[in-house]
């Protein structure tokens, strides 16, 4: 259901300001959200001044700074630090992406950084991506086939055919896109939401898969897969420059197809 | 999250609750109507726009005797049929995407569509009368 306000205890507060030390030359104010489910207290952006001459170029390497030397509270997630596992997530300057491929000087002025949007949120900047993971897992994400593997190889795909996936597989799954579609935000319940979609056609558009059928008939739906109304936020915002709305474009038309 | 303090009202699995009813098998036909009356609404809104600039000022038997040439009757007709199966496409589609309520959407819809019958039959009723 579309909601135009916050509830009552989402509504986000100011919180602390954390100076930088004195001395600090290129000092940038980096205003984060901060809730504790611990506290029962409303969320509140605290302000950490960083200075970037002691602090590496991501984003990321300033919340790290922060976390390690100001506010050992502050929580995120990261891991592999180079757009790989898609675990630092969360919006900064207003839009969805990686916080260890998000340079700190593409940002004027104050750096905001909150949580992915419409999700629940564990603590800080986590959501809780439960129900993203559970949708991904209802499409089935994985090679099945009737034809038994040849006893001796893998099973073949042309130049071709291998070429079908490309701009498919390289998702890392950090839902950024999802979290920035309004369709999602109003339906998730029922809507399936981009990255999951993009992860449907990467097997619909796998040679190798014999249930192409069966996954179109999983997807055929006003609510899975109609809900998007290409209005290309995940696009815009996806961190791996990858095309979802795309992806979608491309199960509309063989839904279509094979109509008739 | 389920919040330890909150009582648990759903223990159903998320991946039982992302399944749900499964998936309706139909929603291709509503999508692909709506982009053909879409385009046919190109035309026939040129049609329209220009007939009004011809038509501005015009008395009544002059109108009556311009909607009863048989091509301007069958577009006008076709302008009537294209524009308002569109609305109601578009419009269903507005309220399943803001009205979560079972019931609320269902009566929505069906409301709209309901005012749009009756619009567009007032609207070919009204080329009809002039044409004949």
């Amino acid at each position: 259901m579309v909601e135009f306000t916050l509830p009552k205890n989402s509504k986000v507060g100011k919180g602390k300001t954390y100076k930088a030390a004195a001395g600090a030359k290129r000092v940038k104010s980096f205003n984060i959200y901060r809730w504790n489910p611990d506290d029962g207290k409303n969320p509140v952006t605290d302000t950490y001044e960083v200075d970037l001459d002691t602090c590496g170029p991501m984003v990321l390497d300033a919340i790290i700074k922060i976390k390690n030397e100001i506010d050992s509270s502050l929580t995120f997630r990261r891991s592999c630090r180079e757009g790989i596992c898609g675990s630092c997530a969360m919006n900064i300057d207003g839009t969805n992406t990686l916080a260890c491929l998000k340079p700190i000087e593409e940002i004027k002025g104050s750096v905001a950084i909150n949580p992915l949007p419409h999700m629940p949120v564990v603590k800080d900047l986590v959501p809780d991506l439960s129900q993203a993971y559970a949708q991904y897992r209802a499409i089935e994400p994985w090679l099945q086939t009737e034809t038994a593997a040849p006893p001796d190889g893998e099973r073949l795909q042309s130049k071709e055919e291998r070429a079908d996936i490309d701009g498919l597989w390289e998702c890392i799954l950090c839902f950024c896109c999802t979290t920035s579609c309004p369709s999602y935000w109003w339906n998730g319940d029922r809507y399936l939401g981009p990255a999951v979609l993009m992860a449907a056609y990467r097997w619909i558009a796998d040679s190798r898969d014999e249930r192409t059928g069966q996954r179109l008939d999983a997807l055929e739906d006003p609510f899975k897969l109609y809900r998007c109304h290409t209005i290309m936020n995940c696009t815009q915002t996806c961190p791996k420059g990858l095309n979802p709305a795309k992806a979608i474009g491309r199960v509309k038309q063989l839904m279509l197809e094979r109509q008739g | 999250m389920e919040d330890p303090n909150v009582p648990v009202r759903i223990m159903r699995s998320p991946l039982g609750r992302a399944q749900g009813l499964g998936a309706a098998r139909h929603g291709v036909g509503h999508w692909w109507a709506q982009r053909v009356t879409a385009v046919a609404l190109l035309p026939l809104s040129l049609y329209f726009v220009a007939s009004v600039l011809i038509l501005a000022g015009a008395t009544q038997a002059r109108m009556a005797g311009f909607m009863a040439k048989p091509w301007n009757t069958v577009l006008f007709l076709c302008l009537i049929a294209a524009l308002f199966y569109h609305l109601s496409l578009g419009l269903q589609v507005v309220i399943e995407d803001y009205v979560s309520h079972e019931g609320k959407r269902r009566g929505g819809i069906m409301l709209v569509n309901g005012l749009i019958v009756l619009s567009a039959l007032a609207c070919a009723v009204s080329v009809l009368k002039l044409a004949f």
